[in-house]
């Protein structure tokens, strides 16, 4: 097994009481972990096949590695016919930079970084007196696929987020602004994606998009994918705002009135520091985690991340403008 | 704060467990309670979060609902929501012990009937909704229509608001019996017919205490055990090849591979096959599945075939068995569902996506229309306006192997697209019109045998 990012240990586990259905004893059903690998893996061989110039949103989260995981598995053994876009927001957690260039150096791929804080240095983006920088990326984001030219741009996002999410299509498609009409969205009827679109224009493509959290850490389990460290518990500084653990850090946390203290904390999702907030967790492993999750009474986005809470529809408003 | 996770119920840790996946939609008109089914199937399956349902509760108190509108669970959209009613497919996952979910929760009003066949196109169920106190209405002859056009392999008839009529068995038992009479008629397979009461969750999740004459499964065990379709694996094996794999490494200088998803059907290392359109033959030399060898592979699997010769095979091509390979045609006769805005006419000049080949066509004839309410065929419109369905001939450039819409909706399934802008015009079905039981009198080749 070499097809896969930083994998860890021996081969994924395909014994065939795996791969049959017990409520029917065919022979034939694939687990439902097998069905949604073989989807998004024929997701990305369209777009390989029908486009010119595709990239993949990777932020060192974990589901842009298993994006990365299933593509490397999708055009075995040849290489990954596409480059990866990272939109930096300047608010990194350490670890996460390093797994990401630590990938890109393993794998030979090609990374393109388009900066947040580049464009606040320009004095083209404004920082926002929340501190917050996710809302900030849509600019950097489209203006980096008009530069480079991308017509298609591979995102991790999966319709069990978010309510706006939900309503995404599989292949959507963005005009020269990057916009996104829900109202005009293209019907998608079986497997059939229809990839065209005038110059200027692009097609967002979501191969997750029918995945659950539980079923990407089944499956980060599954094929035994190596994380950033900051997935599993462990102890850091941490300060609370707006009910959640945030990491101390020079973009501005804590404030007057904010103590740091030592807490045993994992997070669920990786993002942009002053808005990605982190669990109380002992789980250090990922049977641990996958536990923790199937248990939890909360979403990822609703434990972990304050942007989405800015309005009822703060998810469609920003997807509306270009945000994936 | 915290993960507030409790300890895991037995129900959550069985979930953790390999299991299958069901895709099935939901069709119901405005009123007949199909959100608040949608609703109770994802609460009673522990499928909505605290935060969810907190956002939810936040909605509808600002809005002076005294109690949670469920709705606003699947309306996700600003003007969804503003208006109250679902305008677009939303998909929502949920899971049980068994199974794996993936529901397709789509609008039920006649405008949005091209939601509906994009919803109903990916299911391997449909659960039509009718109200218990309205019986079989216009609009479920139209979901059962579209359910048997699209070949969606099992219906289930969900009669709600049984506690309005008291629980009675003949009430129930005379729509089951009308409805199944009428999408019998339309060749679907199989119908299982479910009173329930989504408001009070009688046969939704729990077995009805009101219900006593009642044998059947509730909703949620039905979805639990129907067979998912296997028998795909068993009928003619059909690999659209998607892209060439050339590494052109030193470890790998000669490897060639064809990529693709198996449509239908299993293939077999040692098969011998021949590549449609060209009609070159060769033998399967290997099958890598994600990059490790296999013997056999099988449909919806994504696979790479190795071939024992060096023949021309690209991006388009379809591989099949030798002996069981589909005639190829320049003229499709199928039936489509309009999905645009633009009308169809005949002489239009557009494309045909089929698997994985993109060819230029023209609209040659529309010989009928489908009048949904009646199922009657309006001859020779001329055009077909957004959400008709209707009859198609079509001339393509370059030669397609087309399978009959019945035998595999994989490979005989196609889209019609502008070539101006690419919108998606139609969505096609190639062969004949309904599943139904009158199949062409014996020794009739008039047809068309794709």
């Amino acid at each position: 097994m070499t097809t896969g990012i930083g994998t860890v240990g021996g081969s994924p586990d395909r014994s065939p009481d795996r791969s049959t259905d017990r409520s029917t004893d065919s022979p034939y059903a694939l687990t439902h972990l097998d069905a949604l690998e073989s989807e998004a893996v024929h997701i990305f061989r369209e777009v390989a096949g029908e486009f010119e110039r595709p990239v993949v949103l990777f932020s060192g989260g974990k589901d842009s590695i298993v994006m990365l995981h299933l593509a490397l598995k999708a055009f075995a053994p040849a290489a990954v016919p596409f480059s990866l876009l990272h939109v930096d927001t300047g608010h990194n957690f350490p670890e996460v930079i390093e797994y990401r260039d630590r990938v890109v150096a393993q794998h030979g791929l090609r990374l393109h970084v388009a900066s947040v804080q580049d464009y606040i240095d320009r004095g083209v983006l404004r920082e926002r007196p929340d501190g917050t920088r996710n809302p900030l990326q849509t600019l950097p984001l489209t203006e980096a696929i008009q530069r480079h030219r991308f017509d298609a741009v591979f995102g991790g996002g999966r319709r069990d987020e978010e309510k706006a999410r939900a309503k995404e299509r599989v292949f959507s498609l963005r005009d020269e602004f990057s916009q996104w009409d829900p109202r005009r969205q293209r019907p998608e009827l079986w497997q059939l994606y229809n990839g065209r679109h005038a110059p200027g224009e692009h097609v967002r493509v979501f191969p997750l998009s029918n995945w659950t959290e539980l079923d990407v850490w089944q499956y980060i389990q599954r094929e035994r994918i190596e994380l950033p460290e900051i997935y599993f518990a462990h102890q850091r500084e941490v300060f609370a705002r707006d009910g959640m653990w945030l990491t101390a850090g020079d973009w501005g946390g804590p404030k007057d009135g904010e103590s740091v203290e030592k807490r045993r904390i994992r997070y669920r999702t990786v993002g942009d520091m002053s808005c990605t907030g982190a669990v109380d967790s002992d789980a250090t492993t990922l049977d641990a985690v996958i536990a923790e999750i199937a248990a939890s009474r909360l979403t990822e986005r609703g434990a972990t991340r304050a942007d989405d809470k800015l309005s009822e529809a703060a998810m469609e408003d920003r997807k509306r403008e270009g945000y994936f | 704060m915290n993960g507030s996770t409790e300890q895991p119920t037995d129900r959550q840790t069985e979930q953790l467990s390999a299991t299958t996946l069901l895709r099935f939609a939901t069709a119901g008109s405005v009123d007949d309670g199909k959100s608040t089914l949608v609703g109770r199937l994802l609460h009673d399956s522990k499928s909505v979060l605290a935060d969810q349902l907190e956002a939810v509760e936040h909605a509808s108190r600002s809005r002076g609902q005294e109690a949670p509108d469920l709705a606003l669970l699947t309306d996700g959209l600003r003007a969804e929501r503003e208006q109250g009613i679902t305008i677009d497919v939303a998909y929502r996952y949920f899971a049980t012990p068994r199974r794996r979910f993936i529901l397709a929760d789509t609008p039920g009003h006649v405008q949005y009937t091209r939601n509906m066949v994009t919803g109903a196109s990916t299911a391997e169920l449909t659960v039509i909704l009718v109200d218990a106190r309205n019986g079989v209405v216009e609009q479920t002859r139209r979901h059962a229509a579209i359910a048997a056009l699209l070949r969606v392999p099992h219906v289930v008839l969900a009669v709600n608001k049984m506690d309005l009529v008291d629980y009675r068995e003949p009430v129930f038992a005379a729509i089951a019996e009308e409805f199944t009479a009428y999408a019998s008629e339309l060749g679907v397979p199989e119908i299982t017919a479910i009173p329930i009461s989504a408001l009070a969750g009688d046969n939704v999740v729990d077995a009805s205490a009101h219900m006593d004459w009642y044998g059947g499964p509730t909703v949620l065990e039905h979805l639990e055990t129907v067979p998912v379709s296997h028998d795909l694996a068993t009928c003619h094996a059909r690999l659209p090849v998607q892209y060439v794999i050339r590494p052109q490494t030193a470890d790998h200088p000669d490897y060639r591979g064809y990529a693709g998803q198996i449509a239908a059907g299993t293939f077999r290392v040692g098969e011998s096959v021949t590549v449609l359109p060209s009609g070159r033959t060769s033998r399967i030399a290997g099958i890598d599945l994600l990059g490790e060898p296999v013997d056999v592979a099988w449909t919806p699997q994504s696979v790479t075939l190795l071939l024992e010769d060096d023949i021309d095979v690209s991006r388009g091509d379809l591989v099949v068995p030798s002996a069981d390979a589909p005639a190829t045609t320049q003229d499709v006769e199928a039936t489509v569902c309009h999905v645009a805005d633009t009308p169809l006419a005949v002489g239009a000049r557009v494309l045909l996506k089929h698997t994985t080949r993109t060819v230029k066509a023209i609209v040659k004839e529309i010989p009928s229309r489908l009048t949904l309410d009646d199922l009657s065929q309006h001859p020779a419109p001329g055009q077909l306006v957004a959400n008709d369905i209707g009859r198609v001939r079509v001339r393509t450039a370059e030669p397609l192997a087309l399978d009959s819409y019945a035998d595999s909706r994989r490979t005989g399934s196609f889209l019609l697209i502008d070539p101006a802008d690419g919108t998606t015009l139609a969505a096609g079905m190639a062969g004949e019109f309904f599943a139904a039981a009158e199949a062409a009198p014996a020794g009739d080749d008039e047809g068309w045998d794709f």
